[in-house]
């Protein structure tokens, strides 16, 4: 149920600091799946997770599993797993494919768009006024829509369009799209979970952090002679910047255009991937083609959930105050399986319980989240290159790539979506 | 649900040992990397491998194609052998401080192979605590060894963990 917030979030909320209690209130925690996981566009999946009429997964919004269906005629829908007789979960399979969903308990038959067919023994409800089959539907998810692939769902029946929400970061799912030779993305690796024991906002603010990987990440960057680290460091050209609407990029280009090699992105270079490259300047021509193997794909977050991390893409789901899932899995690009591959297995060495960079994000997630239940100095002091933040020239804040500008923006965003 | 496959390079048909001998150096070897692992020998551990090693931990089930499909670990020897730098590197911080952990193997099967290679199936328990808390983990294992001297070296293995397919915490120990 809504929360009346008792909250004034100006006494929580500066500028450049967020109070401690924030990441460890239960109250707040029920509040915001209200107020930003049950209203506003999440991301839910991937149209490639469900190709052919029929096909379903299980996904999720907020701690909650939500089937996303394709139905016979080739629509997307989000259905909730509630049975409206009793209650019971009416599909506990990750995925398959089906025409129907049959509720185990008593046997109601819904349609996989969710109407229900029918129900056993039908007599006990003839004639019942309140047995109306059109109104005993698994619900639904309000609002769908998709970009370029990735589907969104919001609970709440009106809002801003999904292009309204995604707003200047809609062009970096453009831009991730353009590495493939055929202009999409897919999901089909299968998923990792990884469990953590903290609040989801740490997260998504680490997740555009630009001052940690030097740190946490050295002892990965260091013996595997990777080119990261150079990304992140004092020197770096690369920006950090608020795309507004909780969208948030650590934009590497700066870096990429500097040393202008094709590919440097991916740690390779074009003699490794000979046929990418050629499809690559097939598409697009050898000089678009070229500007787009130079400049890589994003790093970008999309509020509250999505994060696409040049390889991978992570979903983060909330499923308690100090608990959050992160499911990621390696983008794969359409007409590029040598490209594929390699994303693959870097992805799997990566991310994940025990990948090279995730497993201490983690740690730092959980050392963070008890930090901050010790009661001072109470408040998180998010102030980092304010004073040298820029525009950039569509408007958006940019700063230094170390600096805080992302997890400002978030917090900007988080207040309005609270007070609403 | 997980269950262990069985690896491609063995049949169900190949008899179990009755070298009794066998069954006790094999034994003893896993013993020995299950020590190794509990006391964060990395060195010594990471030296139990062949060239051509393949450490796999398989995620959603243990049937899956590590080639298409995301595994928690998919190891070839070079990357075994980063896994041991960074370890080594005194800033992995997932285990510095590092994990208390004890485990215990059983449920030894052995199988001697054409190949002349030896297949070893074990289940563990391993208790683990850290800052988080302590957690406990349980996998079925397979192994393919090596005969090296008088003792064996691991060209292959195989961690399949019970609740694979589902979200668990971070498992940065050698497992
Ligand atoms: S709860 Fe689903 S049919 Fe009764
Ligand atoms: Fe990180």
């Amino acid at each position: 149920m809504m929360q009346n917030s008792q909250v004034n979030f100006d006494s929580l909320i500066t500028s450049n600091r967020v109070h401690g209690s924030l990441y460890s209130d239960e109250a707040l925690f029920r509040e915001e799946l209200e107020k930003i996981w049950f209203r506003t566009w999440v991301y839910v999946g991937h149209e490639s997770e469900a190709p052919n009429p029929n096909d379903f997964v299980m996904k999720s919004i907020g701690p909650q599993p939500i089937i996303m269906v394709r139905n016979k005629d080739g629509e997307l829908r989000l259905l909730q797993n509630r049975c409206p007789h009793r209650g019971n979960q009416v599909c506990v399979k990750n995925s398959g494919n089906a025409k129907m969903f049959t509720c185990p308990y008593h046997s109601w038959t819904f349609s996989n768009s969710g109407e229900l067919i029918g129900y056993a023994f039908p007599d006990g409800y003839a004639g019942h006024p309140d047995a109306d089959k059109t109104k005993l539907g698994l619900a639904r998810v309000p609002r769908v829509a998709s970009y370029r692939g990735f589907v969104f769902g919001s609970m709440a029946e009106e809002g801003p369009s999904l292009e309204e929400h995604l707003g200047g970061a809609a062009e970096t799912l453009d831009r991730l799209c353009e590495t493939s030779p055929e202009g999409e993305i897919e999901i089909t690796a299968g998923f990792l979970q990884h469990k953590t024991q903290s609040n989801w906002k740490f997260l998504v603010e680490n997740e555009t952090d630009g001052y940690h990987p030097a740190f946490v990440h050295a002892s990965i960057f260091n013996v595997a002679d990777s080119g990261i680290g150079g990304l992140y460091g004092a020197e770096s050209t690369a920006l950090a910047r608020d795309y507004g609407n909780g969208h948030t990029e650590n934009d590497l280009r700066p870096e990429f255009r500097k040393f202008d090699e094709p590919l440097r992105w991916f740690g390779t270079d074009e003699t490794r991937l000979p046929d990418y490259v050629s499809k690559m300047n097939a598409a697009y021509g050898e000089k678009r083609a070229r500007e787009i193997m130079v400049d890589g794909t994003p790093h970008v977050m999309i509020y509250p959930n999505l994060f696409i991390a040049e390889i991978q893409l992570f979903v983060i789901q909330p499923t308690a105050v100090n608990q959050t899932i992160q499911h990621v899995t390696a983008l794969q690009f359409k007409g590029a399986p040598d490209l594929n591959r390699r994303m693959r297995q870097q992805t799997m060495g990566s991310v994940g319980p025990a990948g090279f960079l995730l497993a201490d994000d983690s740690e730092m997630y959980e050392r963070t989240q008890r930090g901050v239940e010790s009661r001072d100095p109470e408040w998180l002091f998010l102030g980092r290159g304010e004073q040298r933040e820029t525009r950039d020239e569509n408007g958006f804040r940019v700063s230094h790539t170390t600096d805080e500008t992302p997890s400002r923006g978030i917090w900007r965003h988080y207040k309005s979506l609270m007070e609403a | 649900m997980a269950t262990v496959a069985v690896s491609s390079e063995t049949s169900q048909e190949v008899q179990k040992t009755t070298d009794l001998s066998l069954y006790h150096q094999v034994s003893q070897f896993l013993f020995e990397e299950a020590r190794l692992q509990d006391d964060h020998e990395y060195d010594d551990w990471e030296a139990l491998w062949t060239d051509d090693a393949i450490y796999w931990i398989p995620a959603n089930g243990a049937d899956i194609d590590p080639e298409n499909k995301m595994s928690i670990i998919y190891d070839n020897r070079s990357r075994i052998g980063l896994r041991v730098r960074q370890l080594n590197s005194g800033k992995r911080f997932s285990q510095e401080p590092r994990s208390s952990i004890c485990r215990t193997v059983s449920n030894i099967e052995v199988r001697e192979l054409d190949n002349g290679e030896i297949e070893a199936r074990t289940n563990a328990m391993i208790f683990e605590s850290n800052l988080r808390g302590e957690q406990l983990w349980s996998t079925r294992n397979t192994f393919l060894l090596r005969r090296e001297g008088d003792s064996f070296k691991m060209t292959k293995k195989i961690v399949v963990l019970t609740n694979n397919d589902k979200a668990i915490y971070t498992l940065a120990f050698l497992i």
